[in-house]
């Protein structure tokens, strides 16, 4: 027996997951099947692509039409899935290593098309599947296998560089704040065009005992103390926003989307015949 | 009183990996660990929230339909 959610959802005979106790991943794969279900998509109209990495192993779970890939080209595949067919919601789940370091291209170039994709990002700030060496969204100063002394690259926010890509709809949430990841995702869903939903997860196996962060539970409570949402960020005094960062939504505007633009252009010559 | 709770608490032992997320977040401190594994401490505390199921990063606890199935 299990929740109605997860039986209409997932993929119960390969549950539980191999994810670590208390790592986040768990949380927010299942806020996107909530965000799923609320809006009442038929199951073979979704298709969930993946590249590699911890995170990367969510859609084998899910049951829907799903892609397990290279690692870091999720969204060239998904690209492929969308142009094919342009009626499927296309959803890919990556992590911060997938979708920053070796798959960054793919990123900026799928938000610069506007293609109507919904990427999520499990940011847990570190490589967890290889065993903890340090991403492009590692904190400088913080330490990975790769960086025992700390980290001196500057980390992306990846938000705004979804945003300056062109993404259309980009927001952040957290593990902790799960119901925050259903609505972005909702929303993102929505969205005509390239959403992009940043969703920090905690990895307490590597980035949390490597940083000393503690427990699963500790790394929670940071979550929970450590996020200032957008709406009020603008109204707090400068000091209260030390060590703070921004969850919300971050930006939303209407541009035209790749797949139509591709459309119009068979259109015209199929006019022409 | 559990009467009159529109819902039941089920926990699933097996899918259980014992992070301890469910009973620190818990605001009513209805649960506990025994023996590394979720542990109902004190239904009659559960206000049926539902955070519990929210943050379980394995879907090892969750609110369904009453024993009866009435519900
Ligand atoms: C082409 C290629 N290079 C490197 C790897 C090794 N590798 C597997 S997963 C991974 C990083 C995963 O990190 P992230 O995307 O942040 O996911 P997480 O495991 O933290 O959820 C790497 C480097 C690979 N599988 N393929
Ligand atoms: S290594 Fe980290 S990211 Fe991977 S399953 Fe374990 S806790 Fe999660
Ligand atoms: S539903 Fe709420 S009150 Fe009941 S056990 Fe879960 S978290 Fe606690
Ligand atoms: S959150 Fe889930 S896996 Fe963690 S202790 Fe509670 S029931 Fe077990």
């Amino acid at each position: 027996m299990t929740s109605t959610l997860v039986e209409n959802h997932f993929r119960i005979g390969k549950l539980p997951h191999i994810w670590c106790p208390g790592c986040g991943h768990g949380i927010i794969m299942r806020s996107i099947a909530v965000a799923i279900d609320e809006l009442g998509y038929d199951k073979n109209d979704v298709c969930v692509v993946s590249g590699i990495g911890c995170s990367s192993r969510a859609p084998g779970y899910m049951d829907f039409n799903t892609l397990h890939t290279l690692h870091g080209r999720a969204l060239a595949y998904a690209t492929g899935v969308k142009m094919a067919n342009p009626d499927l919601k296309v959803i890919v789940i990556t992590g911060d290593g997938d979708c920053a370091a070796i798959g960054g291209n793919h990123l900026i170039h799928a938000s610069r098309r506007n293609i109507d994709i919904t990427t999520v990002v499990f940011n847990n700030n570190i490589y967890g599947m290889t065993g903890g060496q340090y991403s492009p969204t590692t904190p400088t100063g913080e330490k990975g296998t790769t960086a025992p002394f700390g980290n001196i690259d500057r980390n992306f926010d990846l938000c705004n560089l979804a945003k300056g890509a062109g993404a259309t709809y980009v927001a952040r949430s957290t593990a902790y704040h799960a119901n925050m990841v259903k609505q972005q995702v909702k929303a993102a869903l929505e969205n005509k065009g390239f959403s992009f939903v940043e969703a920090v997860s905690i990895c307490p196996t590597y980035y949390g005992r490597k940083n000393k962060k503690g427990d699963a539970v500790s790394m929670m409570e940071y979550l929970k103390n450590s996020t200032v949402n957008v709406k009020a960020a603008d109204k707090l005094p400068k000091e209260k926003l030390e060590g703070k960062f921004l969850v919300g939504e971050f930006y939303k505007s209407e541009e035209p989307e790749y797949t139509e633009e591709y459309k119009k252009i068979i259109d015209s010559f199929q006019k022409e015949r | 009183m559990t009467a009159s709770k529109e819902k039941k608490l089920y926990v699933k032992k097996d899918w259980c990996k014992g992070c301890n997320i469910c009973v620190a977040f818990c605001p009513m401190n209805t649960l506990e660990l025994k023996d590394g594994k979720i542990n109902i401490k004190d239904i009659e505390s559960c206000t049926q929230c539902g955070r519990c199921e929210l943050l379980c990063p394995d879907y090892a606890i969750y609110l369904g339909g009453t024993e009866d199935g009435k519900k």
